[in-house]
């Protein structure tokens, strides 16, 4: 649920990186975050547990140019990716304007990958979201490690367990190089700010 | 669910109540957020404090706290309260959406913490 502030003339709009443990989720938030320059950021909030994982999730509000002369501030969301943490996914998800699946490209990641997108998809319609309509977009994470020999899931792959249905855009990544981390951003941020324009602005 | 959007006018509203109700009784720092972390309006002084941070995880500990509940088989808690050395802070579901956050010193009582944000709550209704 978008929040629309007409004093401050700000659009603030939640996006969640969404995906199975140790799929890079974090790792694509503090690329971003370390990338950007002070102005565009506020702080980062992390909250972890033993292990060094994200218990809750990482906040990173971005100012990012303007919509019908309304600023846009982008708040991006981590959730914990294990599977005991399926509470707290839930409630990260709670009023998100968008999602980035993060998927692990490791062969022996590819049921973890199922079940993370199937428990995507039942906690979007506990909270009345359906899949099919809430800005979404496929990162196919850790694409580097198949040049070291691990045995990595082909895209078409990726694509045919994940994205046959959806649909989604996708992109390839190796998030702690950087590599197709902005390109993700980039296409959520546009397609979740479209939604929110076309949704609650059209009268406007 | 819809967006919330807020005009000019109502943010002068929902503000005036905020500081009639919950700044004039003595509370440091009080705001009204979304379910999703965001801040609708602020009042108070907030020394050092980070409201961003405070009001993405005072959501995030209003939905775990829901599902504590759930678990229970309560339908949700509507009121979170935590204590501090210094500072409190009172966590107030407000209709199905919004939360208010108030932070007050030992010198303000809970007692009436809780009287002014039922109050406010009422009026916060009919904005």
């Amino acid at each position: 649920m978008a929040l629309i502030d007409l004093k401050k003339r700000e659009i603030y709009c939640k996006i969640v990186y969404y995906g199975p443990g140790r799929s890079g989720k974090t790792t694509n938030l503090l690329y971003i975050y370390n990338a950007l320059p002070d102005k565009f950021k506020g702080k980062l909030l992390t909250i972890e547990t033993k292990g060094e994982r994200t218990l809750f999730f990482d906040l990173l509000p971005l100012s990012l140019g303007k919509i019908k002369d309304l600023d846009i501030r982008l708040q991006l969301y981590t959730v914990p990716g294990q599977a005991i943490y399926k509470p707290a996914r839930k409630v990260v998800l709670k009023g998100a304007d968008g999602v980035v699946f993060v998927a692990d490209s490791l062969r022996i990641r590819r049921e973890k990958n199922k079940e993370s997108l199937q428990d995507l998809k039942e906690h979007l319609m506990e909270w009345n979201m359906d899949i099919h309509e809430i800005p979404l977009v496929f990162q196919y994470n850790k694409r580097d490690l198949g040049e070291m020999g691990i045995p990595i899931l082909s895209i078409d792959e990726l694509q045919a367990d994940l994205n046959a249905e959806l649909q989604a855009p996708y992109f390839e990544a190796i998030a702690p190089k950087g590599v197709g981390v902005f390109e993700t951003l980039k296409t959520i941020s546009k397609m979740s700010v479209r939604y929110i324009a076309e949704k609650y602005l059209k009268q406007g | 669910m819809g967006a919330l959007i807020l005009t000019p006018e109502k943010v002068t509203r929902l503000e005036k109540l905020l500081e009639d109700y919950l700044i004039s009784a003595g509370v440091s720092l009080a705001l009204l957020i979304d379910e999703a972390g965001n801040i609708l309006v602020s009042q108070g002084s907030s020394r050092e404090v980070d409201t961003t941070a405070l009001a993405a995880l005072a959501a995030a500990n209003f939905g775990a706290t829901n599902q504590i509940a759930k678990i229970l088989g309560e339908e949700d808690f509507s009121i979170l309260y935590h204590k501090g050395k210094k500072d409190n802070i009172h966590l107030s579901k407000i209709r199905e959406d919004l939360i208010l956050v108030t932070v007050f010193t030992d010198e303000v009582p809970l007692g009436l913490v809780r009287l002014k944000v039922s109050q406010l709550a009422k009026e916060l209704e009919k904005v």
